[in-house]
């Protein structure tokens, strides 16, 4: 079997490759899939430990992270909807209304 | 050595995508490498021997989130936000961001290194047949969270078309 550790490291960039497109990206739809790779990252972190603990519990904890990116998306993406119906924009820093 | 050859295929791919995910200007491109990024994960899975889990990555984020992330972006289309900046003024604290948070992890692996290197998996006979027990923990122990990530899902799907409606 392959290290563990392995596991951990690619979990890792994933994780720092989400990030960075969440903080940097000005596009609403690109930040939602950053936040997409970042959910993954944690999926392999999840089944890698189960895999080593020898327990099938992480894939359950893995399933309901699932449930929840779709979820996610589902309602992230009606927002960016509806809002590009309202200002005709996508882009993260133009979406200052509650601004002081 | 074949189990390694394959993690580290499907490992460059994930991290290559995602790489491309977050740089390319086109969004469409973007929503490809997505794709592609989900499904070398769904591989990932597979050489753990989750094998539950690379269907239902296939199905649900390969099939389904990025296919929703498509309709998405047809729907809201922007020629206009192909030519302008792509990334916003805070990319430097973003670089300082992960370049902490990166050294923090690589030096935590690092610091438990010898654990996590000698640590013997546990046999495979344990997580087999794996279909039959992920359906088993999942309708016994964790029956109540099941029942609530379909109510989750319940208020995802009423969210997501009122949010969409023409008239709110």
């Amino acid at each position: 079997m392959v290290p563990i550790g392995h596991y951990l490291f690619l979990s890792a960039a994933l994780l720092g490759i989400g990030i960075v497109g969440v903080v940097t990206r000005r596009n609403v739809i690109i930040i939602l899939m950053s936040v997409e790779l970042i959910l993954n990252a944690v999926n392999i972190n999840l089944i890698a430990f189960s895999r080593l603990v020898g327990s099938v519990e992480g894939q359950i904890f893995a399933i309901f992270i699932i449930t929840d990116a779709a979820a996610e998306a589902a309602v992230g993406l009606g927002i960016i909807i509806a809002f590009f119906r309202n200002r005709e924009t996508v882009l993260a820093d133009e979406m200052d209304i509650l601004k002081w | 050595m074949l189990d390694l050859v394959v993690f580290y295929f499907f490992a460059a791919l994930t991290v290559i995508s995602a790489i491309l995910v977050v740089t390319r200007r086109n969004v469409v491109h973007s929503a490809i490498f997505l794709a592609t990024a989900l499904l070398a994960t769904a591989g990932i899975f597979l050489s753990l021997h989750a094998e539950f889990l690379f269907i239902v990555q296939i199905i649900v984020y390969t099939g389904g989130i990025t296919v929703l992330y498509v309709f998405v972006i047809m729907l809201v289309n922007l020629d206009v936000a192909l030519h302008q900046v792509q990334f916003n003024r805070q990319w430097l604290v973003a670089l300082l961001l992960t370049i902490v948070l990166g050294a923090q992890v690589v030096v935590a692996l690092a610091l438990s290194r010898g654990s996590l290197y000698t640590l013997p998996p546990a046999p495979l006979s344990s997580l087999e047949p794996n279909t039959e027990q992920v359906a088993w923990s999942l309708f016994h122990t964790y029956m109540l969270p099941f029942e609530l990530a379909s109510v989750l899902l319940l208020v995802a799907m009423i969210g997501a078309v009122v949010m969409s409606k023409k008239r709110v």
